[in-house]
């Protein structure tokens, strides 16, 4: 188990350790009776999030084929016909190897973990600015059409619940849960340098040289 | 004598005025007219009424004190950010509209009549509450600070924007009110199998994340107010996630639905953004803390040393980890560092306030802060940051900011080795 989640399963099992469980039932958790109860239908509508083991996956279909149509229909204009990017909108495909580079390209093949990443968050977002608008084999399609742009699944592949546990992300075990308390150790001292510090200081960089802020009419205020 | 009725003066002032106000300059020019020994026009005549004003908005002398936005960062305005005027604010409290803003799909304007909150996933009884609802269960109010885990995001390889609205202007700091998410959690009733939260927003986003049980039920709040009025559209109206002390992207606003689940969602939000590249490729993910971190707000480059003599150097420090416990400040670019004046209170993961008065003679400085927390973390320099996570990260740049500022008084944003 990561130290991250052993962490929170610590923390859960304190809130949740029988006794404390009961404690909170029986004092602190008072019921104001307040918050109506909610039918499976309405929660159906609204409960889109899907996970990585593909729970919460809505029924349906889709192939490469049908999603290349769905893509150049609806998602090609921003982020360009092979996944390029149209101007400063995300790149979805290629970038593989670039993670460790001076210029890494961040794309659904070269550094999302998980099917369910990129799934999950067209289904809620995209396209953008026509959220949810996509029906459920439109999505499995077009979905599909992305991990073939990234050379993740062939041209004949279908996307479904079944097919859901084939596709591998290249880049699924590039993370790791945060470790700054460890690997960042050196930064809690107690008593920090106060006199003499470091050896003579030399500005390395202007920003007015990289001259990229907006000009908002700043006044020149010379010493009066 | 019709030209010397109230209206009529008031609208010739307000004519000679609007020109004063037209430049930054003019406006600060003084007029011997208002000055002693002759009595002020403001003096002579009755100013406007109550409820002329019906919400108050600030002098129209302070108009360039406003959020900002960088036009190349994004594709789109709807997905972008606007940056506090930090440079033009003193205290701890951010003014309601002037709190930056980070959205990812618009701001979505949610009739009040119609929001929803759905609360369901591992819990005994599935909920839904209303507004209304919400407002009947019992408040807390709490001030914390918001930083988006990419404020100076850009600043990574180097100075680059030349202005700390735009280095450090993704923080702000305000009083919630709300209620615990705790006790929301509570009324819902967990199973004993839960272990994630994950919070989405109604907005054409739909923004999802997910945190660990753990941090929900100990100071989570369902907030619906800032700073006493309720919260403004472009802060999640009219209900907001607060996560005290961790990035920006987790406070999810226009909160329509928690789902409690045994494990974490892995959402694009937490995977392919707010993730942390580092050098050898490998990303750290659920960098949720704001490490410590301060930045002078005073002089900056959108706010120079105007005169020589005395001067008040201000600043604004903040830690994910607890209180600011210490701010230091140096002059000559980290070689010596002197402690600073914490001055308005002190609260658990809030913005403090800090001072460091000096004279001033016109020689080249080097200004940097340095924050502390009761933690015992110390926030490090930039080249520190880098030794140990590259240039590639984006986000939680926490790095130590230094401004030069010039003969002439005039700053700018610096990287210094």
């Amino acid at each position: 188990m990561s130290r991250w989640a052993s962490c929170v399963a610590a923390a859960v099992l304190f809130a949740l350790a029988p006794s404390a469980h009961a404690q909170t039932k029986k004092e602190a958790a008072r019921n104001y009776g307040i918050g109506r109860g909610i039918s499976a239908e309405q929660i159906a509508g609204w409960d889109i999030d899907v996970r990585p083991d593909g729970q919460g996956a809505p029924p349906g279909r889709g192939s490469v084929k049908d999603g290349e149509k769905v893509y150049l229909d609806k998602c090609a204009a921003c982020h360009g016909e092979f996944g390029e990017s149209a101007g400063r909108w995300p790149q979805i495909a290629q970038g593989k190897g670039t993670l460790a580079s001076h210029d890494p390209v961040k794309t659904v093949g070269s550094y999302f973990p998980y099917l369910s990443s990129v799934f999950d968050y067209i289904r809620r977002a995209m396209p953008f600015g026509d959220a949810e608008s996509l029906s459920n084999d439109e999505l499995y399609a077009v979905t599909a059409y992305v991990l073939s742009l990234n050379d993740i699944v062939d041209e004949k592949f279908v996307l479904s619940k079944d097919t859901w546990g084939n596709v591998k992300m290249p880049n699924q075990g590039g993370f790791y849960d945060d470790d700054r308390e460890k690997t960042e150790k050196v930064f809690w001292k107690p008593n920090p340098c106060m006199r003499d510090c470091r050896g003579p200081v030399k500005i390395t960089g202007h920003a007015q040289a990289v001259d990229v802020t907006p000009d908002e009419k700043l006044q020149k205020r010379g010493v009066e | 004598m019709t030209d010397t009725t109230p209206t009529t003066r008031r609208r010739f002032l307000g004519g000679a005025a609007g020109l004063a106000a037209a430049g930054v300059t003019a406006a600060r020019a003084d007029n011997a007219k208002n000055l002693p020994p002759n009595v002020a026009n403001w003096t002579r005549q009755l100013g406007e009424g109550v409820g002329v004003r019906a919400y108050g908005v600030p002098s129209k002398y302070e108009k360039d004190v406003v959020r900002r936005t960088v036009p190349w960062l994004t594709a789109t305005p709807e997905s972008s950010v606007s940056f506090t005027p930090l440079h033009q604010l003193d205290g701890i409290i951010t003014p309601n509209g002037l709190c930056f803003e980070r959205h990812h799909g618009g701001i979505a304007e949610i009739d009040p009549a119609d929001y929803r909150l759905m609360l369901h996933g591992l819990v005994e009884k599935p909920l839904i509450f209303t507004l209304d609802e919400l407002k009947r269960l019992p408040r807390v109010n709490k001030i914390y600070f918001l930083e988006c885990a990419a404020n100076s995001g850009m600043e990574w390889r180097g100075a680059q924007l030349n202005g700390c609205q735009y280095t450090h202007g993704m923080v702000h700091c305000v009083q919630y009110t709300g209620v615990s998410l705790k006790l929301l959690l509570e009324q819902a009733g967990l199973k004993p199998s839960a272990k994630w939260i994950m919070a989405e927003g109604g907005d054409a986003a739909a923004m999802n994340r997910s945190i660990p049980l753990g941090k929900a039920i100990d100071d989570c709040i369902v907030a619906y107010r800032m700073n006493g009025e309720m919260l403004r559209p472009e802060q999640g109206y009219p209900v907001r996630l607060v996560v005290p002390g961790w990035e920006g992207n987790v406070w999810v606003k226009w909160l329509r639905r928690i789902k409690v689940g045994d494990q974490p969602w892995f959402t694009r939000e937490e995977t392919s953004k707010y993730t942390d590249l580092l050098e050898n490729g490998k990303a750290r993910q659920f960098t949720f803390v704001m490490d410590a971190k301060s930045v002078i707000t005073s002089p900056s480059p959108q706010a120079p040393v105007r005169q020589k003599g005395f001067n008040v150097i201000s600043g604004l420090a903040w830690s994910g980890r607890g209180k600011v416990k210490r701010v230091d400040v140096s002059v000559d670019g980290g070689r010596n560092w002197r402690t600073a004046r914490i001055d308005g209170p002190v609260f658990d993961k809030a913005c403090v306030r800090f001072y460091y008065e000096f004279d001033w003679n016109g020689e080249e400085l080097l200004l940097q802060s340095r924050a502390m927390d009761d933690a015992g973390y110390v926030q490090p320099s930039k080249d520190d940051l880098r030794k140990i996570r590259g240039v590639n990260s984006i986000y939680h740049n926490n790095g130590i900011q230094t401004w030069a500022v010039k003969p002439d008084g005039e700053v700018e944003n610096v990287e210094v080795g």
